[in-house]
Protein backbone atom coordinates (compact mmCIF):
# COMPACT_ATOMS: atom_id res chain seq x y z
CA UNK A 1 0.00 0.00 0.00
CA UNK A 2 1.33 3.38 -0.95
CA UNK A 3 -0.17 4.91 2.15
CA UNK A 4 2.00 2.67 4.30
CA UNK A 5 5.06 3.38 2.19
CA UNK A 6 4.94 7.09 2.72
CA UNK A 7 4.43 6.65 6.41
CA UNK A 8 7.32 4.26 6.69
CA UNK A 9 10.02 5.98 8.70
CA UNK A 10 12.70 3.53 7.65
CA UNK A 11 13.62 4.94 4.28
CA UNK A 12 10.07 5.44 3.08
CA UNK A 13 8.38 8.62 2.06
CA UNK A 14 8.14 11.73 4.17
CA UNK A 15 4.59 12.26 5.51
CA UNK A 16 4.46 15.60 3.70
CA UNK A 17 4.51 13.65 0.42
CA UNK A 18 1.13 12.00 1.10
CA UNK A 19 -0.83 14.04 -1.46
CA UNK A 20 1.72 13.06 -4.15
CA UNK A 21 0.20 9.56 -4.05
CA UNK A 22 -3.50 10.41 -4.21
CA UNK A 23 -5.34 7.88 -6.35
CA UNK A 24 -6.16 9.49 -9.72
CA UNK A 25 -9.99 9.45 -9.35
CA UNK A 26 -9.74 11.08 -5.94
CA UNK A 27 -7.27 13.63 -7.32
CA UNK A 28 -9.58 14.47 -10.19
CA UNK A 29 -12.48 14.93 -7.81
CA UNK A 30 -10.34 17.29 -5.71
CA UNK A 31 -9.24 19.22 -8.78
CA UNK A 32 -12.84 19.66 -9.90
CA UNK A 33 -13.95 20.94 -6.53
CA UNK A 34 -11.02 23.34 -6.27
CA UNK A 35 -11.43 24.61 -9.83
CA UNK A 36 -15.07 25.47 -9.20
CA UNK A 37 -14.12 27.31 -6.03
CA UNK A 38 -11.29 29.30 -7.61
CA UNK A 39 -13.39 30.24 -10.63
CA UNK A 40 -16.19 31.43 -8.34
CA UNK A 41 -13.71 33.44 -6.30
CA UNK A 42 -12.11 35.07 -9.35
CA UNK A 43 -15.56 35.86 -10.77
CA UNK A 44 -16.53 37.59 -7.53
CA UNK A 45 -13.31 39.48 -6.94
CA UNK A 46 -11.41 40.04 -10.19
CA UNK A 47 -13.09 42.40 -12.67
CA UNK A 48 -10.92 41.40 -15.63
CA UNK A 49 -11.75 37.72 -15.20
CA UNK A 50 -15.48 38.36 -14.81
CA UNK A 51 -15.53 40.55 -17.94
CA UNK A 52 -13.76 37.87 -19.93
CA UNK A 53 -16.24 35.20 -18.84
CA UNK A 54 -19.14 37.50 -19.63
CA UNK A 55 -17.70 38.17 -23.06
CA UNK A 56 -17.90 34.41 -23.65
CA UNK A 57 -21.38 34.26 -22.14
CA UNK A 58 -20.04 32.05 -19.36
CA UNK A 59 -20.71 32.02 -15.63
CA UNK A 60 -19.01 29.94 -12.94
CA UNK A 61 -22.01 27.61 -13.13
CA UNK A 62 -20.85 26.47 -16.56
CA UNK A 63 -17.77 24.92 -15.00
CA UNK A 64 -18.95 21.55 -13.78
CA UNK A 65 -15.51 20.16 -13.12
CA UNK A 66 -11.91 19.98 -14.22
CA UNK A 67 -13.02 18.58 -17.60
CA UNK A 68 -14.50 21.98 -18.48
CA UNK A 69 -11.29 23.92 -17.88
CA UNK A 70 -10.58 24.47 -21.58
CA UNK A 71 -13.69 26.63 -21.84
CA UNK A 72 -12.07 29.26 -19.62
CA UNK A 73 -10.12 32.22 -21.04
CA UNK A 74 -6.34 32.39 -20.80
CA UNK A 75 -4.42 34.77 -18.60
CA UNK A 76 -1.16 36.14 -20.03
CA UNK A 77 1.78 38.06 -18.62
CA UNK A 78 0.54 41.29 -20.21
CA UNK A 79 -2.57 41.03 -18.02
CA UNK A 80 -0.36 41.34 -14.94
CA UNK A 81 1.42 44.37 -16.39
CA UNK A 82 -1.79 46.03 -17.55
CA UNK A 83 -3.34 45.74 -14.10
CA UNK A 84 -0.16 46.77 -12.25
CA UNK A 85 0.17 46.74 -9.33
CA UNK A 86 -2.85 45.14 -7.60
CA UNK A 87 -5.51 44.80 -10.32
CA UNK A 88 -5.70 40.98 -10.27
CA UNK A 89 -5.84 40.60 -6.50
CA UNK A 90 -8.80 38.65 -5.17
CA UNK A 91 -8.09 39.45 -1.53
CA UNK A 92 -8.12 42.78 0.29
CA UNK A 93 -4.75 43.95 1.61
CA UNK A 94 -6.03 43.02 5.10
CA UNK A 95 -5.63 39.39 4.12
CA UNK A 96 -2.43 39.70 2.11
CA UNK A 97 0.68 38.80 4.08
CA UNK A 98 3.33 38.84 1.34
CA UNK A 99 4.09 40.65 -1.91
CA UNK A 100 6.74 39.60 -4.42
CA UNK A 101 7.59 41.17 -7.76
CA UNK A 102 9.59 40.43 -10.88
CA UNK A 103 12.69 42.45 -11.60
CA UNK A 104 10.82 44.25 -14.35
CA UNK A 105 13.68 44.46 -16.82
CA UNK A 106 11.20 45.03 -19.62
CA UNK A 107 8.61 47.61 -18.66
CA UNK A 108 6.63 47.40 -15.45
CA UNK A 109 7.34 44.61 -12.99
CA UNK A 110 4.68 42.07 -12.23
CA UNK A 111 3.45 41.85 -8.67
CA UNK A 112 2.17 38.73 -6.92
CA UNK A 113 0.38 38.46 -3.58
CA UNK A 114 -0.12 35.76 -0.98
CA UNK A 115 -2.57 35.32 1.86
CA UNK A 116 -1.48 33.32 4.88
CA UNK A 117 -3.18 30.26 3.32
CA UNK A 118 -1.29 30.87 0.05
CA UNK A 119 2.02 30.93 1.93
CA UNK A 120 1.02 27.65 3.60
CA UNK A 121 0.22 25.98 0.28
CA UNK A 122 3.49 27.27 -1.19
CA UNK A 123 5.40 25.99 1.83
CA UNK A 124 3.68 22.61 1.51
CA UNK A 125 4.52 22.42 -2.21
CA UNK A 126 8.18 23.24 -1.55
CA UNK A 127 8.33 20.76 1.32
CA UNK A 128 6.94 18.08 -1.04
CA UNK A 129 9.56 19.18 -3.56
CA UNK A 130 12.42 18.70 -1.11
CA UNK A 131 10.98 15.40 0.11
CA UNK A 132 10.91 14.17 -3.51
CA UNK A 133 14.57 15.21 -3.79
CA UNK A 134 15.36 13.03 -0.76
CA UNK A 135 15.99 15.80 1.75
CA UNK A 136 15.03 15.26 5.37
CA UNK A 137 15.49 16.39 8.94
CA UNK A 138 19.21 16.70 9.68
CA UNK A 139 20.10 17.99 6.23
CA UNK A 140 21.97 21.28 6.07
CA UNK A 141 20.69 23.22 3.08
CA UNK A 142 22.63 26.13 1.65
CA UNK A 143 20.04 28.25 -0.11
CA UNK A 144 21.76 30.28 -2.82
CA UNK A 145 18.52 31.39 -4.48
CA UNK A 146 18.14 35.14 -4.17
CA UNK A 147 16.17 36.37 -1.17
CA UNK A 148 14.08 39.42 -1.80
CA UNK A 149 11.50 40.36 -4.38
CA UNK A 150 12.38 37.18 -6.32
CA UNK A 151 10.29 34.24 -5.07
CA UNK A 152 13.13 31.71 -5.22
CA UNK A 153 14.84 32.38 -1.90
CA UNK A 154 11.86 32.66 0.45
CA UNK A 155 9.87 29.87 -1.23
CA UNK A 156 12.64 27.31 -0.86
CA UNK A 157 13.47 28.60 2.61
CA UNK A 158 9.99 27.98 4.03
CA UNK A 159 9.72 24.56 2.38
CA UNK A 160 13.09 23.37 3.65
CA UNK A 161 12.31 24.47 7.19
CA UNK A 162 8.99 22.67 6.97
CA UNK A 163 10.66 19.32 6.36
CA UNK A 164 13.03 20.01 9.23
CA UNK A 165 16.22 20.78 7.32
CA UNK A 166 18.61 23.40 8.68
CA UNK A 167 18.58 26.26 6.20
CA UNK A 168 21.51 28.61 5.58
CA UNK A 169 19.89 31.68 3.96
CA UNK A 170 23.06 32.75 2.15
CA UNK A 171 21.19 34.05 -0.96
CA UNK A 172 23.08 34.53 -4.24
CA UNK A 173 26.51 36.01 -4.80
CA UNK A 174 29.64 36.12 -2.66
CA UNK A 175 31.06 32.98 -4.17
CA UNK A 176 34.07 32.53 -1.93
CA UNK A 177 32.00 32.77 1.22
CA UNK A 178 29.58 30.22 -0.26
CA UNK A 179 32.44 27.73 -0.67
CA UNK A 180 33.67 28.44 2.83
CA UNK A 181 30.21 27.85 4.32
CA UNK A 182 29.77 24.69 2.27
CA UNK A 183 33.02 23.30 3.63
CA UNK A 184 32.92 24.57 7.22
CA UNK A 185 29.23 23.86 7.93
CA UNK A 186 29.23 20.41 6.34
CA UNK A 187 26.48 21.42 3.94
CA UNK A 188 24.59 18.39 2.55
CA UNK A 189 22.34 20.10 0.00
CA UNK A 190 22.41 23.22 -2.14
CA UNK A 191 19.68 25.22 -3.83
CA UNK A 192 20.81 27.45 -6.69
CA UNK A 193 20.37 28.33 -10.31
CA UNK A 194 22.39 25.77 -12.29
CA UNK A 195 24.56 28.51 -13.82
CA UNK A 196 25.46 29.90 -10.41
CA UNK A 197 26.27 26.42 -9.16
CA UNK A 198 28.63 25.85 -12.10
CA UNK A 199 30.28 29.11 -11.10
CA UNK A 200 30.60 27.78 -7.52
CA UNK A 201 32.17 24.56 -8.80
CA UNK A 202 34.78 26.53 -10.73
CA UNK A 203 35.51 28.74 -7.76
CA UNK A 204 35.88 25.76 -5.44
CA UNK A 205 38.47 24.28 -7.80
CA UNK A 206 40.36 27.58 -7.85
CA UNK A 207 40.32 27.67 -4.05
CA UNK A 208 41.56 24.10 -3.87
CA UNK A 209 38.33 22.82 -2.27
CA UNK A 210 37.37 19.35 -3.49
CA UNK A 211 33.58 19.28 -3.47
CA UNK A 212 33.63 15.49 -3.77
CA UNK A 213 35.31 15.23 -0.38
CA UNK A 214 32.56 17.28 1.33
CA UNK A 215 29.28 15.86 2.74
CA UNK A 216 27.40 17.67 -0.07
CA UNK A 217 25.12 15.10 -1.73
CA UNK A 218 22.14 16.88 -3.30
CA UNK A 219 21.66 19.88 -5.56
CA UNK A 220 18.22 21.35 -6.18
CA UNK A 221 18.38 23.53 -9.26
CA UNK A 222 15.84 25.71 -10.98
CA UNK A 223 14.77 29.16 -12.16
CA UNK A 224 16.35 28.74 -15.60
CA UNK A 225 16.42 26.05 -18.29
CA UNK A 226 19.40 23.71 -18.17
CA UNK A 227 20.27 20.65 -20.17
CA UNK A 228 20.80 17.01 -19.27
CA UNK A 229 24.39 17.41 -20.44
CA UNK A 230 24.92 20.13 -17.87
CA UNK A 231 23.42 17.86 -15.22
CA UNK A 232 25.82 15.05 -16.15
CA UNK A 233 28.74 17.43 -15.93
CA UNK A 234 27.65 18.82 -12.55
CA UNK A 235 27.15 15.32 -11.17
CA UNK A 236 30.46 14.03 -12.54
CA UNK A 237 32.46 16.98 -11.24
CA UNK A 238 30.92 17.20 -7.79
CA UNK A 239 29.57 13.74 -7.01
CA UNK A 240 26.14 15.15 -6.10
CA UNK A 241 22.70 14.13 -7.32
CA UNK A 242 21.18 17.05 -9.21
CA UNK A 243 17.40 17.64 -9.24
CA UNK A 244 15.48 19.94 -11.53
CA UNK A 245 12.64 21.94 -10.02
CA UNK A 246 10.20 24.23 -11.75
CA UNK A 247 8.07 27.15 -10.78
CA UNK A 248 7.16 30.70 -11.61
CA UNK A 249 6.15 33.67 -9.51
CA UNK A 250 2.84 34.14 -11.30
CA UNK A 251 1.73 30.70 -10.10
CA UNK A 252 3.44 30.63 -6.70
CA UNK A 253 7.22 30.65 -7.19
CA UNK A 254 9.32 27.48 -6.93
CA UNK A 255 7.29 24.44 -5.94
CA UNK A 256 5.09 23.97 -8.99
CA UNK A 257 6.88 20.81 -10.14
CA UNK A 258 9.89 18.72 -9.19
CA UNK A 259 11.88 15.72 -10.22
CA UNK A 260 11.89 12.67 -7.99
CA UNK A 261 14.80 10.25 -7.73
CA UNK A 262 13.75 8.66 -11.06
CA UNK A 263 14.86 11.89 -12.85
CA UNK A 264 12.42 11.26 -15.68
CA UNK A 265 10.39 14.43 -15.92
CA UNK A 266 9.00 16.67 -13.19
CA UNK A 267 5.89 15.82 -11.15
CA UNK A 268 3.48 18.75 -11.16
CA UNK A 269 1.75 19.23 -7.81
CA UNK A 270 -1.49 19.16 -9.70
CA UNK A 271 -3.69 19.12 -6.63
CA UNK A 272 -2.76 22.83 -6.43
CA UNK A 273 -1.41 23.70 -9.89
CA UNK A 274 -3.31 22.15 -12.78
CA UNK A 275 -1.26 21.69 -15.97
CA UNK A 276 -2.49 21.76 -19.55
CA UNK A 277 -0.59 21.79 -22.83
CA UNK A 278 -1.81 24.00 -25.66
CA UNK A 279 -0.76 24.76 -29.20
CA UNK A 280 1.01 28.11 -28.73
CA UNK A 281 -0.15 29.32 -32.13
CA UNK A 282 -3.87 28.47 -31.91
CA UNK A 283 -4.44 28.12 -28.18
CA UNK A 284 -6.10 24.74 -28.74
CA UNK A 285 -5.70 22.21 -25.94
CA UNK A 286 -3.38 19.34 -26.86
CA UNK A 287 -3.65 15.80 -25.54
CA UNK A 288 -1.17 14.49 -22.98
CA UNK A 289 2.07 13.42 -24.59
CA UNK A 290 2.11 16.17 -27.22
CA UNK A 291 4.55 19.04 -27.05
CA UNK A 292 3.25 22.56 -26.64
CA UNK A 293 3.03 25.48 -24.27
CA UNK A 294 2.43 24.77 -20.61
CA UNK A 295 -0.67 26.42 -19.15
CA UNK A 296 -1.19 26.38 -15.38
CA UNK A 297 -4.20 27.07 -13.18
CA UNK A 298 -3.81 27.76 -9.46
CA UNK A 299 -6.52 25.60 -7.93
CA UNK A 300 -6.02 26.80 -4.35
CA UNK A 301 -4.65 30.32 -4.67
CA UNK A 302 -6.63 32.97 -2.79
CA UNK A 303 -4.86 36.34 -3.09
CA UNK A 304 -4.18 36.08 -6.78
CA UNK A 305 -5.84 33.21 -8.63
CA UNK A 306 -4.29 32.53 -12.02
CA UNK A 307 -6.72 30.83 -14.36
CA UNK A 308 -5.14 29.14 -17.40
CA UNK A 309 -1.95 31.18 -17.18
CA UNK A 310 0.21 30.85 -20.30
CA UNK A 311 3.74 30.15 -19.07
CA UNK A 312 5.50 30.43 -22.49
CA UNK A 313 7.42 27.28 -21.47
CA UNK A 314 7.50 24.47 -24.01
CA UNK A 315 7.06 20.92 -22.70
CA UNK A 316 4.80 17.85 -22.83
CA UNK A 317 2.83 16.01 -20.16
CA UNK A 318 4.08 12.48 -19.52
CA UNK A 319 1.30 10.14 -18.53
CA UNK A 320 3.07 6.81 -17.96
CA UNK A 321 3.20 5.94 -14.25
CA UNK A 322 6.48 6.99 -12.65
CA UNK A 323 8.69 4.45 -10.93
CA UNK A 324 8.44 6.38 -7.66
CA UNK A 325 4.72 5.67 -7.38
CA UNK A 326 3.60 9.30 -7.35
CA UNK A 327 0.30 9.79 -9.15
CA UNK A 328 1.00 13.42 -10.02
CA UNK A 329 1.53 13.66 -13.78
CA UNK A 330 4.95 14.73 -14.98
CA UNK A 331 6.09 17.36 -17.43
CA UNK A 332 9.18 16.83 -19.51
CA UNK A 333 12.20 18.87 -18.42
CA UNK A 334 11.74 22.37 -19.78
CA UNK A 335 14.61 23.40 -21.96
CA UNK A 336 12.86 25.97 -24.07
CA UNK A 337 10.74 29.02 -23.60
CA UNK A 338 8.82 30.36 -26.53
CA UNK A 339 10.02 33.80 -25.36
CA UNK A 340 13.68 32.81 -25.73
CA UNK A 341 13.36 31.68 -29.30
CA UNK A 342 14.86 33.78 -32.03
CA UNK A 343 15.03 33.27 -35.75
CA UNK A 344 18.33 33.28 -37.63
CA UNK A 345 18.12 32.94 -41.39
CA UNK A 346 14.69 31.40 -41.07
CA UNK A 347 15.73 28.82 -38.50
CA UNK A 348 14.20 28.78 -35.03
CA UNK A 349 16.99 28.81 -32.46
CA UNK A 350 16.76 28.26 -28.71
CA UNK A 351 19.74 29.10 -26.46
CA UNK A 352 19.51 25.61 -24.95
CA UNK A 353 20.41 24.07 -28.32
CA UNK A 354 23.70 25.96 -28.27
CA UNK A 355 24.37 24.63 -24.79
CA UNK A 356 23.68 21.09 -25.96
CA UNK A 357 26.17 21.54 -28.80
CA UNK A 358 28.87 22.97 -26.55
CA UNK A 359 28.51 20.11 -24.12
CA UNK A 360 29.12 17.65 -26.94
CA UNK A 361 32.59 19.11 -27.39
CA UNK A 362 34.92 17.46 -24.93
CA UNK A 363 36.34 19.87 -22.40
CA UNK A 364 34.04 22.77 -23.05
CA UNK A 365 32.47 24.07 -19.88
CA UNK A 366 29.18 25.79 -20.41
CA UNK A 367 30.23 29.41 -20.14
CA UNK A 368 28.95 30.98 -23.26
CA UNK A 369 26.72 33.70 -24.52
CA UNK A 370 24.91 34.37 -27.72
CA UNK A 371 25.20 37.80 -29.26
CA UNK A 372 22.57 38.87 -31.76
CA UNK A 373 23.35 41.71 -34.12
CA UNK A 374 21.78 43.10 -37.25
CA UNK A 375 23.89 43.64 -40.31
CA UNK A 376 22.23 45.20 -43.38
CA UNK A 377 18.83 44.09 -42.12
CA UNK A 378 19.92 40.49 -41.53
CA UNK A 379 20.05 39.01 -38.07
CA UNK A 380 23.44 37.55 -37.19
CA UNK A 381 24.23 35.24 -34.34
CA UNK A 382 27.64 34.90 -32.73
CA UNK A 383 28.37 32.39 -30.02
CA UNK A 384 31.08 33.49 -27.61
CA UNK A 385 32.72 30.63 -25.78
CA UNK A 386 35.24 30.98 -23.01
CA UNK A 387 38.58 29.25 -23.44
CA UNK A 388 39.45 27.39 -20.27
CA UNK A 389 42.96 26.42 -19.21
CA UNK A 390 41.93 22.78 -19.80
CA UNK A 391 41.22 23.25 -23.49
CA UNK A 392 43.78 25.96 -24.20
CA UNK A 393 46.58 24.81 -26.46
CA UNK A 394 49.80 26.73 -27.05
CA UNK A 395 49.61 26.02 -30.78
CA UNK A 396 47.46 27.93 -33.24
CA UNK A 397 46.59 24.62 -34.89
CA UNK A 398 45.31 23.21 -31.61
CA UNK A 399 43.11 26.23 -31.08
CA UNK A 400 41.82 26.22 -34.64
CA UNK A 401 40.89 22.58 -34.18
CA UNK A 402 38.97 23.43 -31.02
CA UNK A 403 37.17 26.21 -32.86
CA UNK A 404 36.32 23.88 -35.71
CA UNK A 405 35.02 21.19 -33.32
CA UNK A 406 32.76 23.70 -31.57
CA UNK A 407 31.64 25.16 -34.89
CA UNK A 408 30.75 21.72 -36.26
CA UNK A 409 28.84 20.78 -33.10
CA UNK A 410 26.76 23.97 -33.26
CA UNK A 411 26.12 23.57 -36.97
CA UNK A 412 25.09 19.96 -36.38
CA UNK A 413 22.50 20.93 -33.77
CA UNK A 414 21.15 24.14 -35.35
CA UNK A 415 21.48 23.18 -38.99
CA UNK A 416 23.03 26.54 -39.82
CA UNK A 417 26.51 27.97 -39.51
CA UNK A 418 26.81 30.82 -37.05
CA UNK A 419 29.61 33.10 -35.89
CA UNK A 420 31.90 31.75 -33.22
CA UNK A 421 34.34 33.69 -31.08
CA UNK A 422 36.70 32.25 -28.52
CA UNK A 423 37.04 34.60 -25.57
CA UNK A 424 39.25 34.63 -22.49
CA UNK A 425 38.31 32.91 -19.24
CA UNK A 426 35.91 34.88 -17.03
CA UNK A 427 35.28 37.44 -19.76
CA UNK A 428 31.59 36.53 -19.88
CA UNK A 429 29.81 38.05 -16.89
CA UNK A 430 28.79 35.43 -14.30
CA UNK A 431 25.22 35.44 -13.18
CA UNK A 432 24.43 35.32 -9.53
CA UNK A 433 20.86 34.52 -10.41
CA UNK A 434 19.45 33.59 -13.76
CA UNK A 435 22.09 33.38 -16.48
CA UNK A 436 21.80 35.94 -19.23
CA UNK A 437 22.59 33.81 -22.26
CA UNK A 438 21.47 36.08 -25.05
CA UNK A 439 22.75 39.60 -25.62
CA UNK A 440 20.48 41.22 -28.15
CA UNK A 441 22.14 44.14 -29.92
CA UNK A 442 19.80 44.07 -32.90
CA UNK A 443 18.09 47.30 -31.92
CA UNK A 444 21.11 49.21 -30.67
CA UNK B 1 67.35 20.24 -20.55
CA UNK B 2 63.80 21.52 -20.93
CA UNK B 3 62.79 25.13 -20.69
CA UNK B 4 59.33 26.02 -19.43
CA UNK B 5 57.37 28.35 -21.63
CA UNK B 6 54.12 30.07 -20.74
CA UNK B 7 51.40 30.46 -23.35
CA UNK B 8 48.59 32.93 -22.76
CA UNK B 9 45.32 33.06 -24.67
CA UNK B 10 44.62 36.53 -26.04
CA UNK B 11 41.35 37.70 -27.43
CA UNK B 12 41.51 39.59 -30.68
CA UNK B 13 40.77 43.04 -29.26
CA UNK B 14 42.67 46.22 -28.32
CA UNK B 15 44.84 46.02 -25.18
CA UNK B 16 44.78 42.23 -25.03
CA UNK B 17 48.59 42.08 -25.38
CA UNK B 18 49.20 45.03 -23.10
CA UNK B 19 47.22 43.82 -20.10
CA UNK B 20 49.09 40.60 -19.22
CA UNK B 21 52.44 42.30 -19.79
CA UNK B 22 51.38 45.15 -17.50
CA UNK B 23 50.52 42.60 -14.83
CA UNK B 24 53.97 41.02 -15.12
CA UNK B 25 55.74 44.38 -15.17
CA UNK B 26 53.90 45.50 -12.03
CA UNK B 27 55.26 42.39 -10.29
CA UNK B 28 58.81 43.16 -11.49
CA UNK B 29 58.93 39.99 -13.57
CA UNK B 30 61.58 40.04 -16.27
CA UNK B 31 61.02 38.40 -19.66
CA UNK B 32 63.78 36.63 -21.56
CA UNK B 33 61.87 35.68 -24.68
CA UNK B 34 58.53 36.64 -26.18
CA UNK B 35 56.70 35.48 -29.29
CA UNK B 36 53.22 36.04 -30.62
CA UNK B 37 51.18 33.65 -32.69
CA UNK B 38 48.07 35.11 -34.15
CA UNK B 39 45.11 34.03 -36.19
CA UNK B 40 42.23 36.07 -37.47
CA UNK B 41 40.27 35.25 -34.35
CA UNK B 42 42.70 35.18 -31.43
CA UNK B 43 46.32 35.34 -30.42
CA UNK B 44 48.67 33.22 -28.34
CA UNK B 45 51.31 35.04 -26.36
CA UNK B 46 54.35 32.91 -25.60
CA UNK B 47 56.80 33.87 -22.91
CA UNK B 48 60.11 32.44 -21.79
CA UNK B 49 61.33 33.64 -18.44
CA UNK B 50 63.22 32.47 -15.41
CA UNK B 51 60.39 33.31 -13.03
CA UNK B 52 57.79 31.34 -14.99
CA UNK B 53 56.10 29.73 -11.97
CA UNK B 54 55.39 33.06 -10.32
CA UNK B 55 54.32 34.57 -13.64
CA UNK B 56 51.93 31.68 -14.25
CA UNK B 57 50.32 32.02 -10.82
CA UNK B 58 49.99 35.76 -11.32
CA UNK B 59 48.41 35.48 -14.76
CA UNK B 60 46.06 32.68 -13.72
CA UNK B 61 44.82 34.62 -10.73
CA UNK B 62 44.28 37.55 -13.08
CA UNK B 63 41.92 35.40 -15.13
CA UNK B 64 44.07 34.44 -18.11
CA UNK B 65 44.17 30.94 -19.57
CA UNK B 66 47.81 29.89 -19.24
CA UNK B 67 49.55 26.65 -20.16
CA UNK B 68 53.11 25.57 -19.57
CA UNK B 69 54.92 23.91 -22.45
CA UNK B 70 58.33 22.23 -22.50
CA UNK B 71 60.71 23.90 -24.92
CA UNK B 72 64.17 22.75 -25.85
CA UNK B 73 66.97 25.31 -25.89
CA UNK B 74 69.67 24.33 -28.33
CA UNK B 75 73.04 25.96 -28.69
CA UNK B 76 73.59 26.99 -32.27
CA UNK B 77 76.93 27.76 -33.84
CA UNK B 78 76.88 31.44 -34.76
CA UNK B 79 78.19 30.95 -38.30
CA UNK B 80 76.75 30.15 -41.74
CA UNK B 81 75.19 26.70 -41.76
CA UNK B 82 74.97 26.48 -37.97
CA UNK B 83 71.22 26.17 -37.98
CA UNK B 84 71.19 23.94 -41.04
CA UNK B 85 73.36 21.32 -39.35
CA UNK B 86 70.98 21.33 -36.40
CA UNK B 87 67.89 20.99 -38.57
CA UNK B 88 69.49 18.13 -40.48
CA UNK B 89 69.85 16.20 -37.23
CA UNK B 90 66.22 16.84 -36.39
CA UNK B 91 65.01 15.94 -39.88
CA UNK B 92 66.94 12.70 -39.84
CA UNK B 93 65.36 11.82 -36.48
CA UNK B 94 61.86 12.70 -37.72
CA UNK B 95 61.42 15.23 -34.89
CA UNK B 96 58.50 17.46 -35.84
CA UNK B 97 58.90 21.13 -34.99
CA UNK B 98 55.66 22.76 -33.89
CA UNK B 99 57.21 26.21 -33.80
CA UNK B 100 60.41 28.00 -32.82
CA UNK B 101 61.59 31.36 -31.63
CA UNK B 102 63.34 33.49 -34.27
CA UNK B 103 66.43 33.68 -32.16
CA UNK B 104 67.33 33.85 -28.57
CA UNK B 105 70.42 35.70 -27.35
CA UNK B 106 72.07 34.47 -24.21
CA UNK B 107 73.65 36.93 -21.85
CA UNK B 108 77.04 35.46 -22.61
CA UNK B 109 76.63 36.58 -26.22
CA UNK B 110 76.34 33.09 -27.64
CA UNK B 111 73.26 32.07 -29.61
CA UNK B 112 70.61 29.68 -28.46
CA UNK B 113 67.43 28.79 -30.29
CA UNK B 114 64.21 27.66 -28.72
CA UNK B 115 62.12 24.92 -30.27
CA UNK B 116 58.73 23.51 -29.53
CA UNK B 117 58.68 19.86 -30.62
CA UNK B 118 55.66 17.66 -30.99
CA UNK B 119 57.66 15.02 -29.09
CA UNK B 120 60.40 16.72 -27.06
CA UNK B 121 61.94 13.49 -25.68
CA UNK B 122 62.53 12.13 -29.12
CA UNK B 123 64.15 15.35 -30.33
CA UNK B 124 66.38 15.54 -27.27
CA UNK B 125 67.58 11.97 -27.77
CA UNK B 126 68.41 12.69 -31.40
CA UNK B 127 70.27 15.88 -30.55
CA UNK B 128 72.19 14.21 -27.76
CA UNK B 129 73.18 11.43 -30.14
CA UNK B 130 74.51 13.99 -32.60
CA UNK B 131 76.52 15.77 -29.89
CA UNK B 132 74.44 18.96 -30.05
CA UNK B 133 74.60 21.11 -26.90
CA UNK B 134 71.33 21.88 -25.21
CA UNK B 135 70.91 24.32 -22.38
CA UNK B 136 69.02 24.05 -19.13
CA UNK B 137 67.41 26.97 -17.34
CA UNK B 138 70.54 27.58 -15.28
CA UNK B 139 72.68 28.00 -18.36
CA UNK B 140 70.09 29.99 -20.25
CA UNK B 141 69.18 32.82 -17.91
Amino acid sequence: MLKERWNDRAGGFHPVSAPDFLPRPQLRELQSRRLQAVVARAWDKVALFRERLQARALTPNDIGGIGDIAALPFTVKADLRDTYPFGLFASPMDEVVRLHASSGTTGKPIVVAYTREDVEVWTEAMARTFAACGLHRGDILQNAFGYGLFTGGMGTHYGAEAIGAAVIPVSGGNTERQIMLMRDFGVTAVCATPSFFVHLVEKAAEMGVDLKSLPLRTGVFGAEPWSDGMRERIEAETGIEAFDIYGLSEITGPGVATECTCHDGLHVFEDHFFPEIIDPATGAALPDGEEGELVLTTLSKRAMPMIRYRTRDITAILTEPCGCGRTMRRIRRISRRSDDMFIIRGVNVFPSQVETALLEVEGTVPHYQIVLTRDHGLDQMTVEVEVTPEVFSDTVRGMEELRARIGRAIEHVLGIRVGLRLVGPHSIPRSEGKARRVIDKRHD
Amino acid sequence: MKISQLSVFLENRPHSLLEPLQALAAAQIDLSGIALADSEQFGILRLVLRDWARARALLQSGGWAVTVTDMVAIQVEDQPGGLVRLLEVLAAAGADIEYMYGFFVRRSGRLAMLFRFAAPERAIAALEGAGVTMLGEDALY
